[in-house]
């Protein structure tokens, strides 16, 4: 019986399958003609080259990591204070808690890209709508995430610290912080990792860093240069998650 | 050297100051680092706080207005467009999912030779480098590339999210074959078997609930993502959303990100009570 449910159940997402590939018009005509223009385009795209505008390329790069880094920054300053209201151990009540966790949901569930469009009408073109548009999301993230590192923290050191006569704010230093701070540093550093691969992309809506670059190569068929660009993006990216992936081993052997 | 309380006091003062000195070494290199972000970033402090109000104002315009005696009617004005966001979610819904099934069945041919228990080491490294390209080139470019390559519409959306998924479920896939028991396999070859049998018989069973957990991960992913892909022109709800931008109809920004919102709410509430009954069925029957 099971059997025949499952048998059912991939007839069924087959089924979905190809009313989607009809739904978005994949008719085989269709793709040999396509096919045939990405080789074309893949063949334009070699060699890839900066165009002579190497330096304003670096420039623009150097400006996407800043982007990042701002956006991790501000996003984290702005939830650590917000944490406390999703925390159980702070905030008893459950309706209370239910609504902030609902809207840090919320923040996060739009993708940057479209908080980006939002800010660069709202603010104006350039970095700044950037940062903002990375932060907003990253701020209902990390809200979130430093909430339960909130919870999982050990309620006997804070007592310890109270015990032997410290004070609440000395309690909070000894008892609290030295439990969740390696856990929320890894966290920010881990969304610092995504925020530089979204903000290579904020630009083509003209939100500042190398996406600006790259969606005007594309629209000028500029491919070796946009080719160069996307290598350019790809080296960055191993970096920065290299990086940032032995500051977090570190922060987790030392914690 | 005895401990007395001298010596313990002492040793202490020096792991403190040690302590210390590293504390202020990393305030040091993260205070340098926000110099060096805000100079190339050309950020500045007073030119951010007067564009949060800006920005702030600009989502307040969003909010529509709602009086209670004609609750009913600005409702209906607010989602004016429903029908045709409908649709388009529905669109939106679908390239995810078939980009999630043509992606997620193309990383699935390449996840066995990609698992360094499976293959000889340079297919797997060639591999690896295959999967670990898709899945850094971000979506939007493919999308960007096959919007010029296949024309406007959904079909570059749909390739453009298989694209990505075949690189970061390839890979996911990968470490779940790697961390199946190999004993299957050998039965299968020892009893004639070929490779590819030993794969099918020896190494899927067993990989299947993880794969399929993945998948359905990847498909609330996808959705959000293909949310966002009409704004390059490659379907779906974000057309809309970038007209509504870019003609300042504020209402409708926010009425079009409320539906977003609840398709991608009910997508992931879904997937995660189909996903923790896979699971649970694979938990039932190891014990």
């Amino acid at each position: 019986m099971s059997l025949s449910r499952t048998h059912l159940l991939f007839a069924g997402g087959f089924l979905l399958l190809l009313v989607g590939l009809w739904r978005v018009d994949a008719s085989p005509a269709r793709i040999w003609e396509g096919l045939g223009k990405l080789g074309w385009l893949v063949a334009l795209m070699w060699p890839p080259s900066p165009g002579g505008a190497l330096a304003e390329l670096l420039a623009a790069l150097a400006e996407t990591v800043a982007m990042a880094f701002f956006g991790t920054l501000i996003a984290a300053i702005v939830a650590l204070p917000l944490c406390f209201l999703g925390a159980g151990n702070v905030v008893p009540s459950l309706l209370m808690r239910f609504t902030v966790r609902r809207s840090y949901d919320g923040l996060r569930g739009i993708d940057s890209l479209v908080w980006a469009l939002i800010f660069v009408s709202a603010v104006g073109m350039g970095p700044f709508a950037g940062i903002l548009a990375l932060a907003v999301p990253d701020i209902g993230l990390l809200a979130k995430v430093f909430s339960e590192a909130l919870e999982s923290a050990d309620r006997r050191q804070v007592e310890a610290v109270r015990a032997s006569g410290g004070s609440r704010l000395q309690a909070i230093r000894f008892g609290l912080i030295p439990q969740v701070a390696p856990l929320m540093l890894s966290q920010i550093l881990y969304t610092f990792e995504s925020n530089t691969r979204s903000a290579t992309i904020l630009g083509v809506v003209g939100a500042g860093g190398i996406g600006l670059a790259l969606g005007d190569r594309i629209r000028l068929n500029n491919w070796d240069e946009a080719a160069f660009i996307v290598l350019l993006i790809l080296v960055t990216v191993a970096v920065i998650d290299r990086a940032s992936r032995a500051i977090r081993l570190r922060l987790i052997t030392a914690g | 050297m005895s401990l007395t309380a001298e010596t313990v006091t002492a040793r202490w003062l020096q792991e403190r100051q040690a302590g210390r000195r590293r504390t202020l070494l990393w305030a040091l290199a993260f205070a340098a680092a926000t110099w060096v972000a805000a100079w190339v970033g050309q950020v500045d402090a007073a030119r951010l706080l007067a564009g949060v109000p800006r920005a702030a104002d600009y989502i307040a315009r969003t909010i529509p207005t709602l009086r209670l005696d004609s609750f009913a009617a600005d409702i209906t004005e607010w989602f004016w467009g429903f029908d045709l966001w409908l649709g388009l979610l529905l669109d939106t819904i679908l390239i995810g999912y078939v980009g999630t099934v043509l992606g997620g069945g193309a990383a699935l041919l390449l996840s066995f030779p990609a698992a360094a228990t499976l293959a000889p080491p340079w297919v797997v490294t060639i591999c690896r480098r295959t999967l670990e390209f898709a899945r850094t080139v971000p979506t939007l470019v493919f999308a960007l590339i096959f919007v010029y390559a296949f024309g406007l519409g959904p079909f570059a959306g749909v390739l453009a999210v298989a694209l990505h998924t075949f690189g970061a479920l390839g890979k996911l896939f990968a470490e779940v074959h790697e961390n199946a028991d190999l004993r299957s396999v050998e039965a299968v070859r020892a009893a004639g078997g070929s490779w590819a049998d030993g794969m099918r018989y020896g190494v899927l069973p067993q990989s299947l609930p993880g794969l399929l957990s993945f998948g359905l991960l990847r498909f609330e992913i996808n959705v959000r993502e293909a949310s966002v892909l009409g704004i390059v022109g490659a379907g779906g709800i974000g057309e809309e959303l970038y007209l509504a931008v870019r003609q300042f109809e504020y209402p409708d920004i926010s009425a079009i990100i409320l539906l977003i919102l609840v398709t991608v709410t009910l997508i992931d509430a879904l997937t995660t009570r189909v996903r923790h009954r896979i699971l649970g069925a694979e938990s039932l029957r190891s014990t």
